[in-house]
């Protein structure tokens, strides 16, 4: 393994990103002329928004009366004498209204959305945890809800579907391309591109053209300022890595943001390898990629030798995109964040590990953050604290689970 | 009615300003879209210079990409089907080639950004120069973001064709006007390309299209996204330079292919969209 103190930080304080929308040189906004007026307005009224304190306000408010906020900072004991070195904890946002950290995002997006007056909201989605979660504030509003989904996932999420059908939402199967998370996007933004006037998209990640990067990094921000407070409480003092899985990469963002100017705290990303990064079945976005356009932004991007798009792979429904937000192509280009691949076998197994010592079923999205300590733990000296965030929770992923571990039985 | 063809393309190839110098008064100018390499990759060359002859002042040629998100079903289903069968850019530019051994209609690549990105910007406009391509539609640039092509567009001469849209503002429309060459290509309807009923196409057009010749004062416009028969064309490009079919064309194929004599049929279809009534006297099955 590499180690993780190799980073060089830039010495200025970080500010990304800059006003047309580019985290040093990725972002942007690379969509039809028809979206670019609809972009510009909702730049406008968000930049109206954040500084419209009774905006905030009620953002704060549905965080901690709905979403259950702040989250816990858990010790992990067991897992920590499993090491035998440094101490663990976990950032709890699988305890979070509706069982990951999406519903941050999808709160802050649609009290927006209602604020521009937009009653239509769309969204995509691919393990389904941002569709529950966008479903779930349209429900509590009262707003119409339509939710992308590859035909694909749709099967391998099929709880996530029920759910999201129970709320009230229309979930239109998405037949195109490879039927996954990438193909229900360019479905979104298609619906968008037609029914651009009354609709509002609450994209799902910090993917997607100028601001949604911005924006829903600020919507997950709370993560790491709540982690800052409670590990200086606990520990009283900064943490010394923070984990966390990547797929778009918002809830890495949501608990790094808070601390990239503060160098002293190391931080890495966890990709998801697939079958291995140097394989074809991979969704390894940093490890294989080369930086590319999809969906709206100038970020890192597999594609094949001709420039299209290449199809991710991994177990874990919502890390298989073959895109990765902007701001973290930057922050892997100046290295002040590592981004490093954990396969599908190493994620399974450290779900079962920490279902074993900690009594917490891990998203498996989770788990590839909480494998990476297989590789940390036996490198620390002994009292380093490590944080991860616990993105979610692994009840969507019991089907799957089920059939890795214990023979289908229940297909 | 009619419209004076007014504009000339500022920094057009002379293939592109030849077209709209010698457009005459009552004629609109027809742009054509195909998927380079469908229904298949032997059949693309054949197909554009048959819409020469039968009708076509331009031709589109689609650099098909795995994610076209401005696209609707049916160009999204030519895209599969042309790289399925494993088309390369490489192909493409060979294509343009052939052409130009016999032909001088103008040719426009319209694709997405990063299959050319992958490619190279400074190999692609080279290239492109090289085969004889006059200009470039990239619906995923925006003016905006334009700044990483303009200086291998500028140096190789192969302009960037924008697009506006009922919704872009007076200031955006003087904008792309400024920085297209060739013509202006104006989206009829706020949505992905795909054929539309006459009637939506029309309501969404007339009231903008004063407003794009207010202010594109300097490119000549077309008028695109929906148009699928002579009629349709006609209405949404009477007071531009003309018109743009792109899903039609690909479904009549669609319709067509593989069956007797279908070149021969889907070439009536092309006729049929310039010349309009002289194809219905002949061909009973249209009404
Ligand atoms: C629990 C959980 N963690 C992580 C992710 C990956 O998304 P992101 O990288 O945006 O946090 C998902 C996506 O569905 C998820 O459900």
């Amino acid at each position: 393994m590499q180690q993780t103190n190799e980073v060089a930080v830039p010495d200025t304080a970080y500010n990304f990103p800059s006003k047309n929308g580019y985290f040093g040189k990725f972002g942007g906004k690379f969509v039809p002329e028809i979206l670019i007026p609809a972009l510009d307005e909702l730049e406008r009224q968000y930049e109206l928004a954040s500084k419209d304190d009774s905006f905030k306000k009620e953002r704060l408010h549905h965080l901690r009366e709905y979403v259950g906020r702040p989250t816990p900072f858990t010790f992990c004991e067991r897992l920590t004498a499993h090491y035998g070195t440094g101490r663990i904890y976990f950032k709890r946002e699988d305890l979070c209204h509706t069982g990951a950290h999406k519903i941050n995002n999808t709160i802050g997006q649609v009290l927006l959305a209602m604020r521009m007056g937009k009653k239509r909201i769309i969204a995509e989605t691919g393990a389904g945890q941002h569709g529950v979660a966008t479903a779930t504030v349209c429900a509590k509003f009262g707003l119409e809800c339509i939710v992308y989904m590859g035909a694909e996932d749709m099967k391998r999420q099929k709880l996530n579907v029920d759910r999201m059908r129970l709320l009230g939402a229309d979930v239109r199967g998405v037949e195109s391309g490879s039927k996954t998370l990438k193909d229900a996007t360019n479905e979104a933004i298609r619906d968008w591109v037609t029914n651009v006037d009354d609709t509002f998209y609450i994209i799902g990640s910090v993917v997607g053209p100028h601001p949604y990067p911005k924006m829903v990094r600020d919507f997950h921000d709370v993560i790491g300022l709540e982690t800052e407070a409670q590990c200086f409480e606990t520990e009283g003092r900064d943490p010394d890595y923070i984990l966390a899985c990547v797929g778009g990469g918002s809830n890495a963002i949501g608990i790094f943001h808070r601390f990239i100017d503060k160098k002293h705290v190391k931080l890495i990303g966890l990709e998801a390898a697939g079958e291995g990064a140097e394989t074809n079945k991979t969704a390894a976005t940093f490890s294989k990629g080369k930086p590319g356009v999809l969906h709206g932004s100038l970020s890192y991007l597999l594609q094949t030798h001709q420039g299209q798009v290449e199809l991710a792979h991994s177990i874990s429904a919502g890390l298989d995109y073959p895109g990765v937000g902007p701001e973290h192509s930057h922050l892997f280009d100046t290295g002040r964040v590592a981004y490093r691949p954990v396969t599908d076998t190493e994620a399974m197994d450290a779900v079962k590990r920490c279902s074993m010592l900690e009594g917490i079923i891990p998203a498996i999205e989770t788990a590839h953050a909480i494998a990476w300590l297989e590789k940390l733990m036996p490198q620390l000296s002994g009292d380093e604290i490590v944080v991860i965030n616990c993105s979610g929770r692994g009840d969507k992923d019991m089907g799957t689970i089920s059939d890795y571990f214990y023979g289908s039985n229940n297909k | 009615m009619q419209a004076e063809p007014k504009n000339m393309p500022v920094r057009g190839s002379s293939r592109m300003q030849k077209v709209f110098r010698n457009r005459k008064p009552d004629e609109k100018i027809m742009n054509l879209f195909i998927t380079a390499g469908f229904p298949a990759k032997s059949e693309t060359v054949d197909l554009i210079l048959a819409y020469e002859k039968n009708g076509a002042d331009i031709i589109e040629l689609g650099m098909p990409f795995s994610d076209p998100l401005a696209d609707g079903p049916t160009i999204q289903y030519s895209s599969e089907v042309a790289l399925a069968a494993g088309l390369m850019m490489d192909d493409i530019f060979e294509m343009v080639s052939q052409v130009r051994k016999s032909s001088d209609i103008p040719i426009v690549l319209m694709g997405y950004l990063n299959p050319l990105l992958y490619y190279g910007i400074e190999p692609f406009f080279t290239r492109c120069a090289e085969t004889g391509v006059d200009g470039l539609i990239l619906p995923d640039v925006p003016v905006e973001e334009s700044a990483l092509l303009a200086e291998a567009s500028e140096t190789c001469k192969v302009p960037l064709i924008y697009l506006v849209a009922p919704n872009s503002t007076d200031e955006r429309m003087k904008l792309v006007d400024e920085r297209s060459g060739g013509f202006v290509y104006c989206v009829s309807v706020t949505g992905v390309t795909g054929a539309r009923s006459g009637d939506e196409v029309e309501q969404s057009v007339n009231r903008f299209i004063e407003r794009v010749n207010q202010n594109i004062t300097r490119n000549p416009v077309l008028v695109g996204f929906g148009i699928s028969s002579h009629a349709d064309a006609m209405h949404i490009s009477r007071k531009t330079d003309g018109f743009v079919v792109g899903s039609a064309l690909i479904n009549n194929i669609r319709e067509n292919y593989g069956t007797e004599g279908w070149m021969e049929n889907h070439l009536k279809f092309v006729r049929s969209l310039k010349y309009g009534e002289l194809e219905t006297s002949e061909n009973t099955k249209r009404s």
